[in-house]
């Protein structure tokens, strides 16, 4: 592996800004229900080094937000708006071609299923090879073996000299993902966008995924999107967290202002129905009544209105996100309750929740 | 497992099921022409639990550790190799279709996911409602009345009859499969990671219904799971697996917070804390240590 590739160095942009920033994305699909807004105005930073999680249940938009940063969800039928700016290059409009060349080489992403990621017809090591020289055909074939070989051995696969040429059923569920990892890697890209990478792995196999992440994070300064609906592997990794619900951001914060200081009532709602084994077990499981909304039938006002025991007549109104709370300009919600009133609220039974288990 | 579990469950007290050195081999076949058996998976390798009337009890182990395996084999949708399953004192292990098809009444399964368990093609009122008619328990207008009574016991609404499972989000046909599990009134119930498919926020509704349904109906549960969070909020005892075997049995709060077994502990240590500060003091920990 040499030092940084040719392309672009890891460097932030023209002007000292963000390595990543997205501003107000917004993605629509055309379906035959009409039009579904996946993503609504999303907005973040990401510097290089940081671990950044995005936390929602399935159709909060998470998934899209992430797609659309690569380029993955340009169809016919899906209209695209907003900015994504690596190191200050605009990624929305540039050419099928261009954004290739930034695919792998700049931003990797790995998906939650190393089953169906790897093609089970190839070695391990031929797709690395293969994703290796798709970027840099001056490599020749050995040396990017070579390289996938150590690869492997860098995201820990014991043998790895040997392993390389194994066919994906010789690995298991572990051993797969790291070897998504590996590919994602082989470009030495400067962002990492992890989409529930260990949601299908045994619970001893996501401890050894996630501190490969957070290792390569420290060792190469890489900057992480994780995507995760469990707030425990949100606690073991990130450095910062947003909140989705119905498309939209409702909360966003450092680490610890979510855990601790957490201000929309969904967040209660999740960090409430946790099971912890750290504390004696609650007589009933907190939960939070209803269903996510459907984005193609999302409930006017605040999405989250009618699963919320809060609600009230400002609810009607969409609230916007903002920072409510004083010299705290970086944890930003959209709740309109006053954030003394909501410490009283979450509070209950010595825990943060949404509402009296009934 | 004493010769009393006969006796002991006609006045209601002793163990409903007892399992005692169940085994469930595969074995790997080779050969050109003839089928030679090379080896055996020991998916379940000899594992004896019992479970009383109206507890519940918890099955935790990784993935290839034997536990959805040892539900079927109990349940005698696969035939055990070897060992025995005793049912409200009976031994059922070794009993043929017809002999079992009055048990299964007593036994159901709910399983995990949502999607490929109910027959799409199929209405929510069919597939609640056939294993009664199967059974010949109940037909025509009364079977409509007590499949609706059902759909509303797990929270869903009559008018649900007609529709199909695909108008439903995940968490409303894991309800749907609770209703078929109960519709005929079972005694015991397998619930094979019943809440791994679904959304955080509906996990813990599915929980709480099944911890309800307990209290309301007097059922007893086997609560399958890989998390171990949720297996000790809701069993009493728990059964930890590893390569087919039982490596830890004991009081859920007990195996959670005491645990004896070294693969119990490793598992333990595993699982995320879902606080920032308790997390980097364990990392620390283990960095130091």
């Amino acid at each position: 592996m040499s030092a940084t590739p040719e392309t672009a160095p890891v460097t932030p942009g023209a002007g000292g800004g963000p390595l990543l920033a997205v501003d107000d994305l917004r993605v629509g699909f055309a379906t035959e229900d009409g039009r579904l807004q996946a993503v609504d105005g999303v907005s973040f930073e990401l510097e290089a080094g940081e671990v950044l999680a995005i936390v929602g249940e399935s159709g909060s938009g998470k998934s899209v937000t992430a797609q659309t940063i690569i380029g993955l969800t340009r169809s016919p039928n899906s209209h695209i708006e907003g900015s994504v700016r690596l190191s200050g290059e605009e990624l929305t409009t540039q050419s099928e071609s261009d954004l290739q060349s930034v695919r792998g080489s700049k931003i990797a992403m790995i998906f939650q299923d190393p089953m169906t990621s790897l093609n089970p017809v190839y070695t391990v090591g031929r797709q690395i090879v293969e994703a290796i020289r798709a970027h840099d055909s001056s490599i020749d074939r050995k040396s990017a073996h070579a390289q996938a070989a150590e690869l492997l051995g860098a995201v820990g696969i014991p043998d790895a000299e040997r392993r390389v040429d194994d066919y994906p059923h010789e690995f298991s569920g572990g051993m797969r993902q790291r070897a998504m990892i590996a590919m994602g890697l082989a470009l030495e890209p400067s962002v990492l966008i992890a989409d529930e990478p260990t949601t299908a792995l045994d619970v001893t196999i996501q401890a050894q995924i996630l501190h490969l992440i957070q290792d390569l994070n420290r060792s190469r300064g890489l900057a992480t999107i994780l995507i995760t609906h469990d707030l425990g592997v949100v606690a073991e990794v990130a450095d910062r967290v947003l909140v989705m619900y119905g498309g939209k951001v409702v909360e966003e914060g450092t680490l610890d202002d979510i855990f601790y200081d957490p201000q929309h009532p969904y967040t209660w709602g999740l960090l409430g129905s946790l099971t912890r084994l750290d504390q004696p077990r609650p007589h009933r499981l907190p939960q939070i009544s209803g269903a996510p909304p459907s984005l193609l039938n999302l409930p006017k006002g605040c999405a989250f209105r009618p699963r919320c025991p809060h609600e009230f007549a400002k609810c009607a109104e969409v609230p916007g996100l903002e920072a409510r709370l004083p010299g705290e300009p970086g944890h930003r919600d959209r709740c309109w309750l006053p954030p003394e009133q909501k410490r009283k609220l979450r509070e209950i039974g010595g825990r943060i929740g949404l509402e009296e288990p009934a | 497992m004493s010769d009393l579990g006969a006796s002991a469950t006609t006045n209601g007290g002793g163990p409903l099921l007892e399992v005692a050195d169940l085994v469930k081999h595969f074995p790997i076949k080779s050969g050109l022409l003839f089928d030679r058996e090379v080896d055996q998976v020991r998916a379940v390798d000899g594992i004896s639990f019992s479970v009383n009337k109206g507890e519940t009890m918890g099955l935790v182990g990784e993935s290839g550790s034997g536990k959805s395996t040892a539900c079927r084999a109990v349940l005698q949708l696969l035939k055990p190799t070897s060992g025995s399953v005793k049912f409200e004192g009976q031994e059922i292990a070794g009993l043929g279709r017809r002999e079992l098809r009055p048990l299964r009444r007593e036994m159901q399964m709910i399983f995990q996911d949502p999607y490929a368990s109910l027959n799409p093609r199929k209405r929510v009122g069919q597939i609640v409602g056939d294993q009664l008619k199967i059974q010949k328990i109940a037909s025509g207008k009364e079977l409509r009345t007590r499949v609706e009574a059902l759909l509303e016991r797990v929270g869903l609404s009559p008018e649900h009859y007609n529709r199909f499972p695909h108008e439903f989000s995940g968490g409303q046909r894991q309800r749907i499969g609770i209703a078929r599990a109960l519709a005929l009134e079972p005694k015991l119930v397998f619930c094979d990671e019943p809440v791994s498919a679904l959304d955080v926020s509906i996990q813990a509704q599915i929980v709480n219904l099944l911890d309800d349904l307990q209290d309301e109906l007097g059922l007893t549960y086997v609560f399958v799971a890989h998390d171990i969070g949720v297996v000790r909020h809701i069993s009493d005892r728990i059964a930890v697996m590893n390569h087919g075997k039982i490596v830890e049995t004991g009081d859920a709060d007990q195996v959670c917070e005491h645990p004896r077994d070294a693969y119990t502990k490793k598992l333990l240590a595993a699982v995320p804390i879902p606080d920032p500060r308790e997390s980097r003091a364990r990392r620390e920990r283990t960095t130091a240590g």
